[in-house]
């Protein structure tokens, strides 16, 4: 599904901000995995997100979706294969627009726009089953401005617009990390239920070891620009976070020893 | 008094031309979040293209249409300087509005020209006649702006102006849809400024100085008296309506003995005061409700 080869990122190239973002990472995500990414601050995860959607170019290796080569290809192209959700509430949605104009533009995610009516009442009521099932009571107030809505149904709105067309790989980066324990756990029950409905390939990015753990089948650990943990099936099922917390200790006390 | 009530209905017909080049202001400024100043002079690259057509045996409507594709034009380089070659939008504006200066003394070959006992569609000779085809005008611009906006394309414009971020990740360019914004803007621009120069009966090389703070005025102005609520329809008319008030209180000001050279200064200051309206109304309603402090009921 998404093939990731000997990819390289630096920021700040040749100054004294430079930073190796990303060295040598590989990576291979099979069809329907839903991959929890931990990692301290700075690990390279938004990063790695970020280069797989385009945010970034790499400055070597090659990523491939789907077998296609997409490396060369611009955010706006390769947002065709991709459903995002991001950290802050306010940067999956326009704020201005109304919540049924948003989920308009998400549903011609991948399509080309032209001067059709941005709007059809056949989708309005696709719309409103969709919301429904958010259980937010959004469906009731589709041509309100989303930037009435709180932190946590905004994340829930993006969510769905990132789903709506189905994408070959959801990208969710810690987007429920803004959001109270409450409204983030109905926000995550919420993606687990849509990505096993929809069979999505998912990378879910946390920094809840508890969540990281009892959410997909397969868990990644990062640490400066690569993926130093991999684990599936029933061996990340028996993890507890202590054994997490153990391997995060380790990396530091290598930093420790190295400085 | 009897002067100002005078003076109404022909700065009413003003406000109708200039309500055009506001909308333009409009797809920019708000809609797509970008101050274009390309406008100061797209306007006149209108008004100078129309003019000179006139002049050349052309119908005023066909000069009309030409003047709007000569501001497109100018919308399309400053589109392509900002975003292909990366350049500050405010900048890229400038820019444009520079090089323009020269390009608009080459159409017009001097520094203005008169449209004496020419066809025009509009003019001041004719103050109802005006009022009535810049009322149908505007409805038309409104209609097919509205229209517009509604469109997958529109929406896409709209957002952009909203969360480029959130855009591009619904697979939309934003840089394609800034040029189209900015050539759709500049081509009301350049519409408007054919009108204008039909109007008044001529063109001349400084008619779009300042025209972004009149841009920005109608819109403010209609937003303050009418409230951006509503459809997109009211909201349309609102900033023609805020630019008929800005043109009469322009009349207004002038009947009351300030000069034309004072006239730019006025406009600045009354902008300036409009554009900090958010600001001061915040700051006003922050010591009002200010919450008490601990401890301190
Ligand atoms: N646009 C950028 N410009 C410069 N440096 C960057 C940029 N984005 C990330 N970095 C740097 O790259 C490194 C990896 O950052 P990244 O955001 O991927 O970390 P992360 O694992 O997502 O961390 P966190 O858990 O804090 O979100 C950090 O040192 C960061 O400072
Ligand atoms: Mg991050």
């Amino acid at each position: 599904m998404l093939e990731l080869k000997n990819i390289y990122k630096v920021f700040n190239p040749g100054t004294i901000n430079e930073k190796k973002a990303i060295q040598n990472l590989n990576f291979t995500l099979n069809d329907g995995d839903f991959v929890t990414v931990i990692g301290g601050n700075g690990a390279g995860k938004s990063t790695m997100l970020n280069l797989i959607a385009g945010v970034y170019s790499v400055d070597q290796g090659s990523i491939l979706i789907d077998g296609e080569n997409v490396t060369k290809k611009p955010e706006y192209k390769r947002a065709a294969y991709l459903g995002r959700v991001f950290q802050d509430p306010m940067m999956g949605t326009a704020g201005n627009m109304g919540i049924e104009e948003n989920l308009a533009m998400a549903y011609r995610r991948g399509k080309s726009r032209g001067l059709r009516w941005g709007i059809s009442n056949a989708e309005r009521a696709l719309y409103r089953e969709k919301l429904k099932m958010l259980d937010l009571g959004l469906e009731n107030r589709m041509t309100n401005k989303v930037r009435l809505l709180s932190g946590g149904q905004r994340q829930a709105l993006t969510l769905l617009m990132a789903t709506l067309q189905q994408p070959k790989l959801l990208l969710l980066d810690e987007h429920t990390a803004a959001l109270d324990p409450k409204t983030a756990q109905k926000v995550l029950d919420i993606t687990d239920r849509i990505v096993s409905e929809n069979h999505l390939s998912t990378l879910m990015v946390t920094h809840n070891m508890k969540d990281a753990i009892r959410y997909g089948n397969r868990l990644i650990m990062m640490n400066e620009g690569n993926i130093i943990f991999d684990v599936s099936g029933e061996e990340k099922k028996n993890l507890h976070v202590s054994d997490l917390l153990k391997r995060f200790e380790d990396i530091s006390s290598d930093r420790m020893l190295l400085a | 008094m009897g002067g100002i009530l005078a003076s109404i209905p022909g700065a009413t017909a003003q406000g109708l031309i200039w309500g055009v080049m506001a909308l333009g202001v409009y797809v920019t400024y708000k809609l797509l979040d970008i101050a274009d100043l390309t406008v100061d002079s797209s306007l006149c690259t209108g008004g100078a293209t129309s003019a000179m057509l006139i002049l050349a045996g052309f119908h005023p409507i066909v000069s009309l249409l030409f003047a709007a594709l000569a501001g497109m034009a100018a919308g399309l380089v400053t589109g392509f300087l900002h975003t292909r070659l990366r350049i500050p939008a405010i900048l890229a504006g400038i820019l444009t509005q520079l090089g323009l200066y020269s390009i608009n003394l080459r159409i017009m070959g001097k520094s203005s020209v008169a449209l004496l006992r020419q066809p025009v569609v509009i003019s001041l000779g004719n103050i109802p006649m005006a009022l009535a085809i810049g009322f149908l005008v505007i409805v038309a611009v409104i209609a097919v702006l509205y229209w517009f906006f509604g469109t997958e394309l529109g929406c896409a414009i709209r957002a952009t102006g909203n969360n480029r971020k959130m855009v591009r990740a619904q697979g939309v360019n934003t840089d394609s849809m800034k040029i189209i914004g900015l050539v759709l803007s500049n081509g009301l621009v350049g519409f408007a400024g054919g009108f204008l120069a039909q109007y008044q009966g001529s063109a001349n090389v400084n008619m779009g100085r300042g025209a972004i703070v009149i841009g920005l005025a109608s819109v403010i102005i209609g937003e303050v008296v009418f409230g951006a609520r509503f459809n997109f329809a009211y909201q349309l008319s609102s900033i023609v309506a805020g630019s008929v008030i800005y043109q009469i209180v322009i009349a207004f000001v002038l009947q009351l003995g300030l000069s034309t050279e004072d006239m730019k200064l006025f406009s600045a200051v009354t902008v300036a005061l409009a554009l900090s309206i958010p600001t001061l109304q915040k700051k006003f309603t922050k010591t009002k409700i200010a919450p008490v402090a601990a401890g301190k009921e």
